[in-house]
């Protein structure tokens, strides 16, 4: 087990690795000439100057790449080319607001899929089924600003249930911290629901037709304790596997929501990043959610021997 | 030796007997009309993606203007007789600008879903071939795979100038990762089967192998990954557009007009409610094509995922 541990951990070093050579090379690779690209129309040469020799872009690659590895080994992600403040300063000021809305949108997330995934299971070829699938399908085709626009339209513009826009720090107390949270939770959660949603169901109804389940009903064991105790405890690694991926959605979604919602975390800073194409500060915001979705992935790696005591390494 | 019928043919030669019509002639018409009939979700899909084409095709045929003239007298009208989706912020005519904007989610969606096939494809039949390269380039997928597809998209289209082309490049990078990883997994698995053996056995070049037994068996699931690629590229397009890394514009897009509308939803809804109806069908039709198109090819997994 424990070797296990540090042979899954070892192996998210060389993926990292890629993420970083990417991320820098893009610089590099990039078509025209990347410094004029991000000092914009009105730069004058000089400023163009300035921006190469902050990215760094008159040294040999190599040498920079290196340079840069070791800086951000070392906590250092560099300089924003807009407000002069350390990266890892930006980021961490909005990192509250992101964490709480990707923590509050998966548990909200997951209590909703896995139910309505075992009743579509259970129920398999009924109008039940047919409804939950149905949803599914939309989940996945509505993008997650038309869903944001939508609730925030109805729940909070015409009904003024709850509030429009904004967040309040959980150091504010929770009720205001959650009420804020609650219409970008749901519309980030659509289409996580919906992915979740069908695995389960998906792996339910492979783990429904095994003989340990007519065994089960044979011993007179009920429904529920058929559904939730045997035959969801075998079909959860899919599940927990489809959490861990559906995070990058939860990651991309955030961008989104965060500018609807005017809630100032992560996904907001992405924005404004683009916007004045604060290349340093992009790059350690793609490195942070790489790492978080990474990480995410190595826990579902490592929560499978718990899951499921077959999986021996 | 001969049979009944057969009298007219001198002894001694066998003659083929009349066999009976095993395979009548395909009705191609009821063929397709019976396939959409078990394929309810083909039937929709096709149809509403159909319909988005056309729109696309003939949007200057469908009562439309200029959908970039501007008339900065008649701003944020809501919907009228004279203009049937209101007008924007800068008085240009949304319905315009609606049925234009199909052409560039379109136009994404199917270039993006073509490009990262045929490139995934590549990437996947030579890593599935070729040992010393395999380990190199999955390890570069999945370096690839963890950032999550729209930061890497929004990561190279801040290095380049936005435009409909480069919004393609972008995302099609973003996708690659996953169509090779799915190919190479499906030549994996094929190059265990028995005919590729007995291929292997009869002397046939690598290449033809490729050709005749690897790739044919790769494309049924690949059309379905090609179906789900087209369906997230139009609606990455839509947000790159929407923050503001995207598409020009200059651009009628669809996430470009609800850009446009963005600061002004709480007011004006019905700038943002047309364009998100539109991309929210389209990406539907997608979906429901890819739906029924997975289960029809592999009635296994109608009653799974």
């Amino acid at each position: 087990m424990f070797a296990y541990v540090v042979r899954r951990v070892i192996a998210t070093v060389p993926v990292m690795a890629v993420v970083a050579l990417f991320v820098f090379s893009l610089l590099y690779i990039a078509p025209g000439d990347p410094a004029a690209v991000i000092a914009g129309d009105q730069a004058t040469p000089a400023d163009v100057e300035r921006i190469r020799q902050s990215l760094g872009l008159d040294r040999p690659f190599l040498i920079r790449f290196g340079e840069w590895v070791w800086q951000i080994l070392h906590g250092d992600l560099g300089t924003s080319i807009f407000t002069n403040l350390p990266v890892t300063t930006m980021m961490a000021q909005r990192f509250e607001p992101t964490l709480s809305l990707m923590v509050v949108t998966m548990c909200f997330a997951v209590a909703v899929a896995v139910p309505i995934g075992v009743l579509a299971a259970w129920k398999a070829g009924t109008w039940i089924d047919r409804a939950i699938m149905a949803f599914a399908i939309f989940g996945f085709s509505v993008p997650v600003f038309v869903i944001a626009y939508l609730l925030a339209f109805v729940f909070a513009l015409k009904l003024e249930w709850l509030p429009v826009q904004g967040y309040t720090s959980l150091s504010e107390g929770v009720w205001p911290w959650f009420e804020n949270l609650i219409l970008p939770a749901i519309a980030l959660g659509c289409i996580y629901i919906a992915l979740i949603a069908r695995v389960t169901r998906a792996a339910m109804l492979e783990v429904l037709q095994q003989d340990y389940i007519r065994t089960a009903r044979a011993k007179g064991i009920g429904q529920q304790g058929i559904l939730f105790v045997h035959a969801l405890k075998n079909a959860s690694v899919p599940i927990v596997t489809v959490i861990g991926i559906g995070v990058a959605l939860l990651i991309g979604g955030a961008v989104v929501t965060e500018s609807v919602f005017a809630i100032p975390g992560l996904g907001r800073l992405t924005v404004d990043a683009i916007l004045r194409r604060d290349y340093p500060l992009i790059q350690g915001i793609v490195l942070l959610f790489s790492f978080i979705y990474v990480l995410v992935n190595l826990l579902v790696d490592l929560s499978y021997t718990l899951l499921d005591p077959r999986i021996r390494y | 030796m001969s049979g009944p019928t057969v009298t007219s043919v001198p002894p001694g030669i066998a003659v083929a007997p009349d066999l009976p019509d095993l395979l009548p002639a395909v009705n191609l018409g009821r063929g397709i009309i019976g396939f959409l009939r078990r394929h309810p979700t083909i039937a929709v899909g096709g149809t509403l993606l159909i319909l988005m084409l056309l729109m696309a095709v003939l949007a200057p045929y469908l009562g439309t203007v200029d959908p970039t003239a501007l008339a900065t007298a008649r701003r944020t009208r809501p919907p009228s007789a004279e203009h049937w989706f209101g007008t924007d912020m800068l008085g240009r005519d949304l319905y315009s600008r609606v049925i234009y904007g199909a052409r560039v989610s379109l136009l994404v969606g199917f270039s993006v879903a073509a490009f990262a096939s045929v490139i995934g494809l590549a990437i996947g039949l030579f890593a599935g071939f070729v040992r010393w390269a395999d380990a190199i380039l999955m390890r570069v997928m999945d370096g690839l795979m963890s950032i999550p597809p729209i930061l890497l998209a929004v990561a190279l289209m801040a290095l380049t100038r936005g435009s409909v082309g480069n919004v393609i490049v972008a995302i099609t990078i973003a996708e690659i990762p996953r169509v090779s990883r799915l190919v190479r997994s499906v030549v994996l698995s094929l190059r265990e089967q028995p005919y590729v053996d007995a291929a292997v056995a009869a002397g046939t070049r690598t290449p033809m192998i490729i050709l005749r037994h690897i790739l044919p068996n790769t494309l049924a699931p690949m059309t379905v990954q090609a179906t789900y690629i087209c369906a997230s590229a139009m609606i990455v397009e839509a947000i790159l557009s929407f923050i503001g890394a995207g598409t020009p514009p200059i651009t009628p897009s669809w996430g470009n007009i609800m850009a446009e509308g963005r600061a002004l939803w709480q007011v004006k809804p019905f700038i943002v409610f047309f364009p998100a109806v539109f991309l929210s069908v389209t990406v539907l039709s997608v979906n429901l094509l890819g739906d029924g198109w997975r289960d029809a090819l592999d009635p296994r997994m109608a009653k799974g995922l």
